[in-house]
C-alpha cells in the first residue's frame, strides 16, 4: 500500500472512530492537538488501524505516533 | 475408622440484599481539574465523570463498610449476629496489619463471625462474590457478607493528570445466603501478571523508607494500555460468564460492570449487542470508580431507580490492577 492510500485509509478510520472530518486529516497533523483525537480514542483509531493494515501495533509504541505521518511511517515498515 | 462429618450442602445461593454507602462530600470537576491544568468539559468527555465523592476523616474505610453492610442485612432482613462470614475486597487499607475486616464485623456485632481481607484491586468484588458463595455452598456459612470499602483519594495523587479525576470513595456490600437454587453462576476469572506495572504504586513501601525525603507513594497508570485491554479482554469474559451460566445476552436484565470509566462501559455494551431492555449500570458518573466498590454501587443505584427488578438476571464484572478479573452472573434480590 503506497503513503496516499494509507493516508486516505486512516483518514476513513478517523472519520469512524473519532468523529474526525477526513477532509481535515493530512501527514502533518498532529493527532492529539490538530484532530483533537483524545488518548482513549487513539487507542480506537490504533486498534482500527491494525484491522486495516494487518499490523500489530504495540502499547509502548502508541505514545510515539505523534502525527499522522508518524502512523504512516510506522505502518508502511511493519508491513 | 471415624469419619469427619459431612457438613450439610445447600442446592444454591443468592444475592440476599445489596447496600452501598457514599461518603458525604461531593467533589466537583471543577475542584479537581485546577491542579492537573485540565477542565470539567475535559473531564467529562474522557471518562463521562460528572463528579465522586471522597471521604472525610471518619469515613475511614471499615466505617464505610460498615455502613454498607448493615443497609445491606437490613435490606435483606437478617441481623448482624447472624452473618458467619464477612470478606472485605479492598486495596486501600492504610496499614500492612492489621487487615479491616474483623473491624467491621466488631462494629456490626457479627461475634462469631469469620473475617478476612480480599486484595484483588478493581476485581476484588465478584472475587469476593464467588468466595462468600462457595463457602456457603461448601457448608462453611449460612450467612456471608461481601463488601468492598474504599477511600482511593488516600492513594490516588491529586497532581496525577491520567487519573486525579478518575477516581473516588465509597462502600457497597452483598449479603449471600442459602437458596433451593442456584441464583448465583460461577465465576470466570483471570490474571495477566505481565501486565502489573499497568496499575501500581509509584513505589513499594519498603523502598520509600530507603528514600526518607521522598514523595509519598501514589497510584499510577498506564490508561491507554489498560483501555485497549478492558475493551478486548473483557468481552470474551462476559461472553464466559454468561456461557457458564447456561444463559443468553438477551436473558438479562442488567449489565453491571466495573465502573472504571464510562467509555469503557460504553464499548463493551456495544461489543456484547445488549438488546434494548437490558439495564447498563452507569454510576460511576455520580461515583468515579471506587475501585472494589462500584459494583455494588452501581447495582444499588439501577435497584433505586426501578430499572431492575427482583429476579433479573445481572451480569457483573471486575476489571484492573493485576490485571485480573473476574464475572459472574447473578439473580437481583
Amino acid at each position: 500500500m503506497t503513503e496516499e492510500q494509507i493516508l486516505s485509509e486512516l483518514a476513513e478510520i478517523l472519520n469512524e472512530v473519532a468523529g474526525v472530518e477526513a477532509s481535515k486529516v493530512s501527514a502533518d497533523k498532529s493527532f492529539l492537538d490538530d484532530l483533537e483525537v483524545d488518548s482513549l480514542s487513539m487507542v480506537e483509531v490504533v486498534m482500527a488501524a491494525e484491522d486495516k493494515f494487518g499490523v500489530k501495533i504495540p502499547d509502548e509504541e502508541v505514545k510515539n505516533l505523534r502525527t499522522v505521518q508518524d502512523a504512516i511511517n510506522f505502518i508502511v515498515k511493519a508491513q | 475408622m471415624t469419619q469427619i462429618k459431612a457438613p450439610f450442602r445447600p442446592n444454591g445461593t443468592k444475592v440476599a440484599g445489596v447496600g452501598g454507602y457514599r461518603p458525604k462530600r461531593v467533589v466537583t470537576n471543577d475542584e479537581v481539574a485546577p491542579l492537573i491544568d485540565s477542565s470539567d468539559q475535559w473531564i467529562r468527555e474522557r471518562s463521562g465523570i460528572i463528579h465522586r465523592r471522597f471521604a472525610g476523616p471518619d469515613e475511614t474505610v471499615a466505617e464505610m463498610a460498615k455502613l454498607a453492610t448493615l443497609k445491606a442485612l437490613e435490606f435483606a432482613n437478617i441481623e448482624p449476629e447472624k452473618v458467619d462470614l464477612l470478606i472485605l475486597a479492598t486495596a486501600t487499607n492504610p496499614a500492612q496489619l492489621p487487615n479491616l475486616a474483623m473491624e467491621v464485623t466488631h462494629k456490626i456485632g457479627a461475634t462469631h463471625a469469620g473475617a478476612y481481607d480480599l486484595g484483588a484491586a478493581c476485581s476484588g468484588f465478584s472475587y469476593g462474590v464467588a468466595a462468600a458463595s462457595e463457602a456457603i455452598l461448601a457448608g462453611d456459612a449460612e450467612v456471608a457478607v461481601i463488601v468492598g470499602s474504599e477511600r482511593m483519594s488516600d492513594f490516588v495523587s491529586q497532581y496525577d493528570r491520567g487519573t486525579a479525576f478518575l477516581f473516588g470513595d465509597g462502600a457497597g456490600a452483598f449479603v449471600i445466603t442459602r437458596d433451593e437454587e442456584f441464583k448465583i453462576a460461577p465465576p470466570v476469572w483471570g490474571a495477566d501478571g505481565s501486565m502489573a506495572e499497568a496499575i501500581c504504586m509509584t513505589k513499594s513501601w519498603t523502598d520509600f523508607q530507603a528514600e526518607t525525603a521522598s514523595e509519598f507513594p501514589s497510584l499510577k497508570m498506564e490508561g491507554q494500555r489498560v483501555f485497549r485491554w478492558a475493551i478486548t479482554e473483557m468481552v470474551q469474559v462476559a461472553h464466559a460468564a454468561l456461557a457458564k451460566a447456561g444463559i443468553q445476552v438477551t436473558d438479562l436484565g442488567a449489565f453491571v460492570p466495573h465502573q472504571a470509566n464510562q467509555r469503557i462501559t460504553d464499548h463493551i455494551a456495544k461489543s456484547l449487542n445488549l438488546p434494548e431492555h437490558v439495564a447498563i449500570a452507569k454510576d460511576g458518573i455520580q461515583m468515579g470508580n471506587t475501585t472494589a466498590a462500584t459494583i455494588p454501587l452501581a447495582l444499588e443505584t439501577l435497584m433505586e431507580n426501578n430499572e431492575v427488578k427482583s429476579g433479573d438476571l445481572a451480569l457483573i464484572m471486575g476489571f484492573g490492577a493485576g490485571l485480573s478479573y473476574s464475572g459472574q452472573v447473578i439473580a437481583i434480590p
